[in-house]
């Protein structure tokens, strides 16, 4: 049953990946990349990793893709598809693809993969992951966490300073 | 005595299949049922909300059809499935088709969440509320994708309206719900409902959860689109905003969704601050189906609410909306939780 979803979804995914990048309307490949997205987020949830699909489907279905679609609409008109690619492009990403498909296999084949018995697999409590934030400990996570504030908190502070470099000197230029 | 029904029909169907597709059946027969109880609920909202607009404008509303016009929606229901659906040349068709359905499946996965009693619950899972609010940030791409797609000035900029109106009350609605977390504990909506057997929050949280509680309501009225905040659908300035090029069934799910959308928004309100299923004081503990009765009445009186808004207060415009979030919303959440904190810490909760 698990194994037939599993199989279902990651096929779906791959192929609306493909349609992404072989797409030459933008907002469609879009919404293919979503669809890829989503995917991941239910093989998250089939494996009950619920934060992590939570976090997928907040953070890039619901953040990434919606800030995408929302610049997407303001520069770009219906009907007009980008310039095709030229031939030497395809063959380049086409190898590095392949490339990249037979490091993974080589990686995922080489490995000795330990088989965790059920009993063993542990359910990532919401407590867990917040205690592991916060712990300065053996196994906590403080450090980073600290790190992406303090960049999140410059990127906030960026986008102001960006937002309203020309105020001033309009308001100069109306006196 | 529900779960004696539920066990009921699980044993019938081991009678007659294996294990694996007795799941199978169970999974099929639950989906069957919540697309049951979406219709249901779109319909019944839409009646409501008619009845109520009667109420408050001095006249009747829909009484012919049924009782107390009851089936007038199912009437429209069925005038709606039998029109055409029609569609613009120019419009974008694959995206135009889709885009409907983003904004039903994330109502309908949503709907999946709500504890209708204390049996009826079909998905709790430890990360309840965090799952709730992340699926619903995936249906504005419905709305998004309706205005883009549609190919139609009034649609883009219906679209666009939609898209910062929601992402910015997305923030409000989210800091709102982490406030009671602050004061639950714990982000799984049957334990939310737990504690609050000694005391609803918004008694339990006093006044920084009366303060989340308003918050809460404002931006669950911007989140659902619904009237002080309808900028997306303004009819005065752009037809019907982002659903204009859209008709039968097509626009009717859009309609649908808005309702259950309010629905879920008014049960969350009932889970954080109302108890949710637990009756007052519990007095009705020992009658099996009390707790689905007392989240109907509690929901109906949130949504009431709602309605009300609708019919008393003028439309903003988009600067007001903004300025309404970003300045005075947003500053006053922040303060709120550092409350909520500060009084959980002291032990200052009822």
């Amino acid at each position: 049953m698990e194994r037939i979803i599993f199989y279902i979804i990651a096929v779906l995914m791959i192929i609306f990946a493909v349609m992404a990048v072989s797409n030459r309307n933008i907002m469609r490949s879009i919404i293919y990349l979503l669809f890829v997205l989503i995917g991941m987020a239910g093989i998250y949830f089939m494996i009950e990793f619920f934060f992590l699909g939570a976090v997928q489907l907040t953070v890039y279905a619901g953040g990434i893709i919606v800030l995408y679609v929302n610049s997407v609409m303001l520069v770009e008109k219906i009907n007009t598809p980008l310039p095709p690619t030229p031939f030497w492009r395809k063959l380049l990403a086409g190898g590095i693809s392949l490339a990249g498909i037979v490091l993974t296999l080589i990686a995922v084949w080489s490995h000795n993969f330990v088989n965790i018995a059920e009993s063993q697999a542990k359910e990532t409590s919401i407590e867990d992951i917040g205690l592991a934030f916060l712990n300065y400990g053996d196994k906590g996570y403080i450090l980073p966490f600290e790190v992406i504030s303090i960049l999140l908190l410059a990127a906030m502070v960026g986008a102001i300073v960006i937002a309203k470099t020309n105020k001033p000197q309009k308001s100069n230029e109306q006196k | 005595m529900v779960l004696n029904i539920f066990t009921d029909i699980h044993n019938l169907l081991l009678e007659y299949m294996s294990e694996e597709a007795t799941h199978i059946t169970e999974l099929i027969l639950i989906a069957a049922a919540y697309l049951g109880i979406f219709a249901i609920l779109g319909l019944l909202l839409v009646w409501l909300e008619r009845r109520v607009a009667g109420f408050f404008q001095l006249r009747l509303g829909p009484n012919r059809v049924g009782p107390f016009g009851l089936f007038q929606t199912i009437a429209d229901a069925l005038k709606l499935v039998s029109k055409e659906l029609t569609g613009t040349v120019k419009a974008d068709s694959q995206l135009y088709r889709i885009a409907p359905y983003f904004v039903i499946t994330t109502a309908l996965m949503s709907l999946a969440l709500i504890p209708f009693s204390q049996e009826i619950q079909a998905f709790d899972i430890n990360i309840g509320l965090f799952f709730l609010t992340s699926v619903s940030s995936i249906g504005v791409i419905g709305i998004f994708l309706a205005g883009w797609a549609s190919n139609n000035k009034y649609s883009l900029i219906g679209g666009m309206r939609t898209g910062i109106q929601m992402i910015s009350y997305e923030l409000s609605v989210g800091m709102a719900i982490v406030t009671m977390v602050v004061l639950a504990g714990t982000l799984q909506i049957s334990e939310i409902i737990e504690l609050q057997k000694d005391g609803w929050f918004i008694f339990q949280g006093h006044i920084p959860a009366v303060i989340a509680f308003m918050i809460f309501m404002i931006a669950g009225t911007a989140e659902s689109n619904r009237v002080p905040f309808d900028l997306v659908e303004a009819e005065s300035e752009l037809g019907a905003g982002f659903h204009t090029e859209y008709s039968g069934m097509n626009f009717a799910y859009y309609f649908l969704a808005e309702f259950v959308n309010m629905f879920i928004i008014a049960s969350i309100a009932v889970v954080l601050f109302f108890g949710g299923w637990l009756s007052p004081f519990g007095i009705t503990d020992a009658i099996p189906f009390a707790g689905l009765f007392w989240f109907t009445i509690k929901v109906i009186g949130v949504i009431f609410l709602f309605m009300w808004f609708r019919w008393t207060f003028p439309r903003f415009r988009i600067d007001q909306l903004l300025t309404l979030e970003w300045k005075y919303l947003l500053p006053i959440n922040m303060v709120n939780i550092v409350l909520m904190a500060l009084m959980v810490w002291l032990g200052l909760t009822l």
